[in-house]
């Protein structure tokens, strides 16, 4: 697999988490609910994930030795749905069912319901645990897989995140890959405002874990933090990429603003959004 | 002479047996010494993870295993799994992944630790949840049979095991054992008593008062709370007109409740129902216990009374 990566160039990357973009704020604009902010901030993050590291499989979305994904910010589902479509797991069309009864697209991801889904989430604190898990039977089944998990910053105010961060380095999980979308949103405010977080690297260094800092919407670094991840140097235990990125991120209005954590736009600000994605004529 | 022994010896017995299954792993969370899933580990180290005293994140440890193929078999304190409640109703019974629970020193029965060890609540909080089984047997016998019916279940389970020895009644009657079906261990007519846990022995021994008054008392094993046994309940009503439920668990949401959702969406029929009334415990020991908080042999017996009076 080395070295594959690096024959999707960047701008093709780039332009695959635009089209994702659009489709989160179709999506959220539709239903006129769900989070587009955190679906924009993780969105450059989840582009560059799948379309150079994860090796799966999209017509054979339970291939048993595929690596698993984990969304533990099962909240920001719109993302999600949006690369899986890209990536042929659902169709472009399955989106439309965001919401709505019956749908793939559930409000949060949903492994009983939509291909491509590996973990059940909505609630917080729970993905790590369950990414630990997968980490633990695919070195069970002597297979090189990995589990890679995406949690939020908001999230990590949850205690069992810190149950699984010293457990996963006390069994020297090296095939589990966190990705931390460090947007400094949740949903009532500014994290710094909820609960300080003081040093974030510096606590999971002392857990125990390989930690790298990157800006979460510049696919140059990107691609390096992804490089980081999966490193042989870093397979001594887990690792967690911090990626700084921007709630909201590629929305003017969207952008650090916490009412758009969990919040549709109108007619107005959808037609601004598409053309500031490049989708519509100013 | 009546051979004693406590449920948690059956699961940690049960577990070793399993282990020809490369498949079952167990989960621990410090109190593997207790729960007995420490004769596993020892055996097999590699199939052992170690969760630490962390029961959130060891459920969901499971749930991943579970997701990849793996038969989780996650153990501690039956009190301490209701603090990983919601990881079980998110993470484990919606997506329904087969991890298999074991809560270990249940009820008052758990004696001097005191009321913060006693689970008294546990039967209601799983029986709550869809997908999930839940089982509360009475010896080490059952226990152990019904463990080792777990891998073949398909889905997730709670069984509450006991840390004091109890009469074992099931000695050579292994195959009588099978998740989801009652056992009748005494016939009668007048009175059904039906009986979990360690309350199946005081069970026994209230129907041999009432016998020697002269009223004829079926003794039923209900080991397994979910799925309840519907068509045992429906012939014990045919049967006796009258039931007791005996449990040491509160007498809300428990094995009583259990009975009461079957009979009022039924075959009506006077229920008393004996359990823990709604209250915390305390330290004491073990038989002292049952008497304090009135769940002995002889208020089953004046329960059943109370039952046949109401016909």
């Amino acid at each position: 697999m080395a070295g594959e990566h690096m024959s999707v160039r960047i701008e093709e990357i780039e332009e695959m988490a635009r089209k994702c973009r659009v489709e989160i704020v179709k999506m959220v604009y539709r239903a006129q609910a769900g989070h587009p902010g955190g679906s924009l901030s993780e969105i450059d993050l989840l582009a560059a994930l799948y379309a150079t590291r994860m090796r799966v499989r999209p017509d054979d979305p339970k291939w048993a030795d595929r690596d698993r994904f984990i969304l533990s910010k099962g909240h920001a589902s719109p993302g999600m749905y949006a690369i899986l479509a890209e990536m042929g797991f659902i169709s472009h069309e399955d989106l439309k069912s965001y919401r709505v009864l019956g749908g793939v697209c559930q409000g949060h991801v949903d492994m009983k319901w939509c291909p491509g889904v590996d973990f059940s989430a909505g609630s917080l604190g729970m993905g790590l645990s369950f990414g630990m898990g997968c980490a633990i039977a695919a070195k069970l089944d002597k297979s090189d897989r990995r589990a890679f998990v995406m949690i939020g910053d908001g999230e990590m105010q949850e205690g069992s995140v810190w149950e699984a961060a010293m457990a996963a380095a006390h069994h020297e999980l090296g095939n589990l890959k966190v990705i931390l979308d460090r947007n400094r949103i949740q949903n009532d405010d500014f994290c710094e405002a909820q609960m300080r977080m003081f040093d974030i690297p510096a606590k999971w260094r002392s857990f125990g874990w390989n930690v790298k800092e990157i800006d979460g919407h510049n696919m140059t670094e990107v691609m390096e933090g992804l490089d980081f991840l999966e490193a042989e140097e870093n397979s001594n235990g887990p690792s967690i990429l911090i990626a700084h990125t921007i709630k909201g991120g590629g929305i003017s209005y969207m952008e650090n603003n916490p009412s758009f954590h969990g919040a549709a736009p109108n007619e107005e600000q959808f037609k601004l959004a598409m053309i500031e994605l490049g989708e519509a004529e100013a | 002479m009546t051979r004693m022994a406590a449920t948690r010896d059956g699961y940690g017995q049960a577990l070793l047996d399993l282990a020809d299954n490369p498949k079952v792993v167990v989960l621990e969370a410090d109190l593997g010494k207790s729960t007995k899933s420490l004769h596993f580990r020892k055996a097999h180290p590699e199939r052992t993870v170690s969760c630490g005293i962390g029961e959130q994140n060891m459920l969901l440890v499971g749930a991943g295993l579970a997701s990849a193929g793996y038969i989780p078999f996650a153990s501690t304190f039956a009190i301490f799994t209701e603090r990983a409640f919601e990881q079980m109703r998110n993470g484990v019974a919606r997506p329904n992944l087969p991890v298999h629970l074991c809560g270990s020193h249940g009820g008052t029965h758990t004696g001097t630790d005191g009321s913060s060890a006693q689970s008294i609540e546990d039967l209601a909080v799983f029986r709550t949840l869809p997908n999930v089984v839940v089982m509360h047997p009475c010896d080490d016998v059952s226990t152990r049979a019904l463990t080792m019916q777990l891998p073949a279940l398909g889905q997730p389970s709670y069984m509450r095991t006991a840390r004091n020895k109890t009469p074992v009644l099931y000695d050579g009657r292994e195959n009588e054992i099978q998740i989801g079906k009652g056992i009748v261990l005494q016939d009668g007519h007048d009175v059904g008593i039906i009986a979990c846990g360690v309350l199946v022995s005081e069970a026994i021994k209230a129907a041999e008062q009432l016998a020697s008054q002269g009223i004829s008392a079926c003794v039923v094993d209900m080991h397994t709370l979910k799925p309840i046994d519907g068509d045992l309940i429906d012939k014990l009503v045919a049967q006796c007109g009258a039931l007791v439920t005996a449990e040491d668990h509160n007498i809300i949401g428990g094995l009583g409740g259990a009975v009461a959702e079957h009979l009022v969406s039924n075959t009506p029929a006077p229920l008393e129902r004996v359990g823990v009334q709604d209250r915390f415990g305390e330290s004491g020991q073990s038989d002292e216990m049952l008497e304090v908080m009135q769940i002995s042999a002889p208020y089953i017996a004046a329960a059943a009374q109370r039952a046949i009076n109401r016909k």
